[in-house]
């Protein structure tokens, strides 16, 4: 039995949720996966702080909660600061390199940056940052088929609004793969 | 036993098909499914996606969505409704239960179907709106004043949100009671798969009118399994119905022998039908040494720490409580001569706990395993727990 | 002692009571006082049913509680006995399930006013299709006359047993800028002007409103020196002043004042389900199938 928790922070209006969904959502709908999506409420989803928690799991997710995420993706610096001392200790942690400036972190965590709101801006707009977030998560990470959250993706987002995300997926996704075989490369050269 | 002829639910109604859906939007898809055509609520964390998803989708199914003033308006409106041959509901949390208990007493008291979802908040007072509890079990059981039984229906998931919730109408008109889904935050806010069958595959139990003329008829003449009939409204039936003590014809009469045979009836329709009505899953009770209770969210976060008892070479057996009431009295009973300890686990300070405590009458130990809620229980302390009981 | 008597009398009258087809004769006698004006108001919205040649079972009573509250258990239709100020609410639910039924809530000043006060401006508010008749006798009657949100300043009630200090609603006022259709108000003493408001509020279609002055001739009309029953007649005699019209600001009720009675509000006005559907329709055109069209 594999489970994996993942975590997204950010703030509120960034599409952190909606990133979270499509993970659980690709992973249970369209993945043969069992995937439990929980986020925070309140005040923090109205606005500032925010965060989704995904389990994603081969058999039913009993216990609902993320308690040691071995996967984030980070959207804002407050949510990244607050959140990386609770990680397992082999995680992957993805951030938006436009808003987050990562810390040392101890040996076995994977690091990766994007300039996520920068694609997203050159896509013409900010909103779907999540969305590249998530194609890079897609890849980096290989956790879920991507047709899969490709899927998700666009059986999810407003009509009229599919083909700019898939683009935004796929930058995404793209420069993962590539971010990947560089890291790969670096390490056969070291 | 009465028999009960079901119908199969409308088409139109059903969104059949795989979703990733919460448990607050999954209970609401659930009373469509069961041909709800009626919403009273009022807004109050946790429980708002259920009143806004029906009102997104009432109007594409021919249903009525009314936000309205307070609580006690909307347990109002839902009664009213229902007496007006519509199936109907509200869902609310934490204050708005309180605000709603005085006159679901008057649904159980005028004998009407209707559905109450109370997705569980930490108490007392405002408490934790958007956290949750497990802390109404007992307000559901004795919140509203005066004697009566109730059923109360405990789901885990978004998936069994959507299930029960159809349960929850079918019991309502098969029995004539308001039932309550006493989900809590945690599954109401929690996005799974949900499975939603086809029309074809939903059964449903229809109103029980009556066949009788008008000139026959009295409203409080009870079938054999103690459920009286309705009368359909606008038919010439010209009946009464009260929230006062009332005799067969629905007429108000104030003594004590009125008043035993109104209330005992009340009482007796549920009791003498607990059999058909209790739903408990049981796991693993063959031999078992401890047997672990809990219902709703927290029957799943009890799962690693029984796992983690069980590889110690402890017995652990589990009944989840899908039906919280009526309680399984006799089962618990007959259980505790055979086994060790029960462990009782809920978001409380200890509810149900003391109906197995009652039950257990000394025979085996009874442990809980309390929480103020907030958050779902830690495993560990669970497993501390069953290791404590078997001591 | 007298309820006995009444019983005894009314077993050997053999003529059929007037209002039979009305009335739950198997219920009879009631519970009002002799000299009550509630039963007067049953009379004249029996006899209003009547003169409008409805068919009977399409209307339904909601009552609350409260001597008024008594009513639906009185009334020989389709009839709930709801709780204390829950029966706008209550009626609320019914209408809209049954849409083409006459929906009468027939309640007392403290249950519609006072507990039930939200749900009364809210469902005037959104002008629900029902008719809201209330008897206002100035106190809590069946509790043993405590002072009312409707007690007039300075009268004296069991718990303001030194005069009641504290301001009074104006009832035509709050229906009428809560948004009801329909206001009027007669006293017990204006039986055929109280009978036309209940047929004209029943044929209106949005939330009308009926109020019934009929201060407790045993406990409200002692206390305050206003005599019995017949000196009541006489007092709303002596003292209304019918002026059809009249701006609803101006006809609040002092003690032992003069009352303005009449028809202060008649006004057209979509409905809810009216502004429901086509809202509806506006938003989803052909597919919205019009609610309340087709009834069974």
């Amino acid at each position: 039995m594999s489970k994996t928790e993942i975590k997204i922070t950010g703030f509120g209006g960034q599409g952190v949720i909606l990133c979270g969904y499509l993970i659980g959502k690709a992973a249970s709908i369209y993945d043969n996966k069992h995937a439990t999506l929980t986020q925070s409420f309140g005040p923090e989803a109205r606005g500032s702080a925010c965060s989704a928690q995904v389990v994603v799991s081969d058999s039913r997710v009993l216990y609902p909660y993320v308690t040691h995420p071995s996967i984030m993706l980070a959207m804002s610096h407050d949510g990244y600061a607050t959140h990386k001392n609770s990680m397992a200790d082999e995680a992957v942690i993805l951030y938006d390199q436009d808003l987050v400036k990562p810390e040392e972190h101890k040996a076995g965590v994977k690091v990766y940056g994007i300039p996520a709101t920068r694609f997203a801006e050159e896509l013409g707009r900010k909103i779907v940052s999540n969305i590249v977030m998530l194609g890079f998560f897609s890849a980096v990470t290989e956790l879920l088929d991507r047709e899969a959250v490709q899927k998700a993706v666009e059986t999810s987002v407003p009509k009229g609004t599919e083909e700019l995300n898939l683009k935004a997926f796929d930058k995404g996704y793209q420069y993962g793969l590539e971010l990947k075989s560089e890291k790969a490369e670096a390490v056969t050269k070291a | 036993m009465t028999k009960i002829k079901t119908v199969k639910a409308d088409p139109r109604d059903v969104l059949t098909g795989e979703h990733y859906l919460d448990g607050n939007h999954a209970s609401a898809e659930g009373g469509i499914a069961a041909g709800c055509k009626f919403f009273g609520g009022y807004p109050i964390t946790p429980s708002t996606e259920i009143a806004e998803r029906i009102s997104q989708r009432f109007p594409k199914v021919g249903g009525i969505f009314i936000q309205m003033e307070d609580e006690m308006a909307s347990m109002n409106a839902i009664l009213g409704a229902s007496w007006g041959g519509v199936k109907s509901m509200t869902c609310t949390s934490g204050p708005g239960f309180s605000l709603m208990m005085e006159n679901f007493g008057l649904g159980i008291m005028l004998e009407t179907p209707c559905v109450l979802v109370n997705v569980q908040r930490g108490g007392p007072s405002t408490g934790l709106p958007t956290l949750p509890g497990q802390a109404d079990m007992m307000q559901a059981r004795w919140g509203s004043h005066g004697d009566y039984e109730v059923i109360a229906l405990c789901p885990d998931s978004p998936q069994e949100s959507f299930e029960l919730t159809i349960h929850a109408f079918n019991l309502s008109e098969r029995y004539r009671i308001p039932v309550f889904v006493m989900t809590d935050e945690c599954v109401g806010h929690m996005t799974e798969k949900v499975v939603i069958p086809g029309a074809e595959e939903i059964d449903l139990v229809p109103r029980r009118y009556t066949d009788k003329s008008p000139e026959e008829y009295w409203p409080y003449i009870p079938e054999k399994d103690l459920v009286p009939l309705m009368p359909p409204v606008g038919k010439g039936y010209k009946f009464h119905i009260t929230g006062l003590t009332h005799d067969y014809r629905g007429y108000p009469v104030i003594n004590a022998e009125v008043q035993e045979k109104c209330v005992r009836r009340l009482m007796d329709k549920i009791i003498k039908n607990a059999k058909d009505i209790i739903w408990i899953e049981e796991k693993d009770i063959e031999g078992a040494e401890v047997v672990l209770l809990s219902y709703g969210i927290t029957s799943r976060v009890v799962q690693p720490a029984i796992e983690k008892a069980k590889k110690e070479g402890i017995k652990v057996g589990q009944i989840r409580l899908v039906t919280v009431w009526p309680f399984p009295e006799e089962r618990v009973r007959e259980l505790a001569s055979k086994i060790g300890a029960y462990v009782m686990v809920e978001m409380n300070y200890g509810q149900v706990y003391y109906e197995v405590e009652r039950c257990a009458a000394g025979k085996c130990k009874t442990v809980l395993v309390p929480h103020a809620g907030g958050t779902v229980h830690n495993p560990e302390d669970v497993y501390v727990a069953i290791k404590e009981a078997v001591k | 002692m007298s309820t006995v008597e009444i019983v005894e009398v009314r077993g050997k009258v053999e003529k059929e009571h007037p209002m039979e087809k009305l009335l739950r004769m198997d219920r009879i006698p009631h519970i009002w006082c002799p000299t009550c004006g509630i039963g007067t108001a049953v009379k004249a919205f029996a006899t209003a049913l009547e003169q409008l040649e409805i068919d009977y079972n399409n209307v339904a009573v909601v009552s609350g509680i409260g001597c008024t509250g008594r009513v639906a258990g009185y009334m020989k239709l389709d009839s709930f006995h709801t709780t204390h100020g829950r029966a706008v609410p209550f009626a609320v639910g019914l209408a809209i399930a049954k849409p083409k039924m006459k929906v009468v809530v027939f309640s007392g000043d403290g249950d519609l006013i006072s507990i039930g006060g939200n749900h009364f401006i809210h469902t005037a508010r959104r002008n629900v299709d029902i008719t809201v008749i209330c008897v206002n006798n100035f106190i809590y009657a069946m509790t043993g006359g405590q002072v009312a949100p409707t007690t007039p300043i300075l009268a004296n009630s069991s718990t303001t047993p030194y005069g009641t200090f504290e301001y009074p609603f104006n009832l035509p006022l709050l229906a009428a800028s809560s948004g009801a259709v329909y206001v009027a108000r007669w006293t017990a003493l204006h039986v055929r002007r109280l009978t036309n408001a209940f047929a004209e509020a029943l044929q209106k279609r949005g939330f009308s409103f009926v109020e019934v002055i009929a201060p407790c001739s045993t406990l409200y009309a002692r206390r305050n020196k206003l005599g019995d029953g017949l000196n009541l007649m006489k007092f709303y005699h002596d003292n209304s002043i019918i002026k059809h019209g009249a701006d609803p600001r101006e006809v609040d009720i002092g003690f032992q004042e003069k009352i303005v009675v009449g028809k202060f509000v008649d006004i057209e006005k979509p409905t809810y389900l009216d502004c429901l559907n086509d809202g509806y329709k506006r938003v989803f055109g052909d597919a919205y199938k019009v609610y309340g069209e087709e009834d069974e």
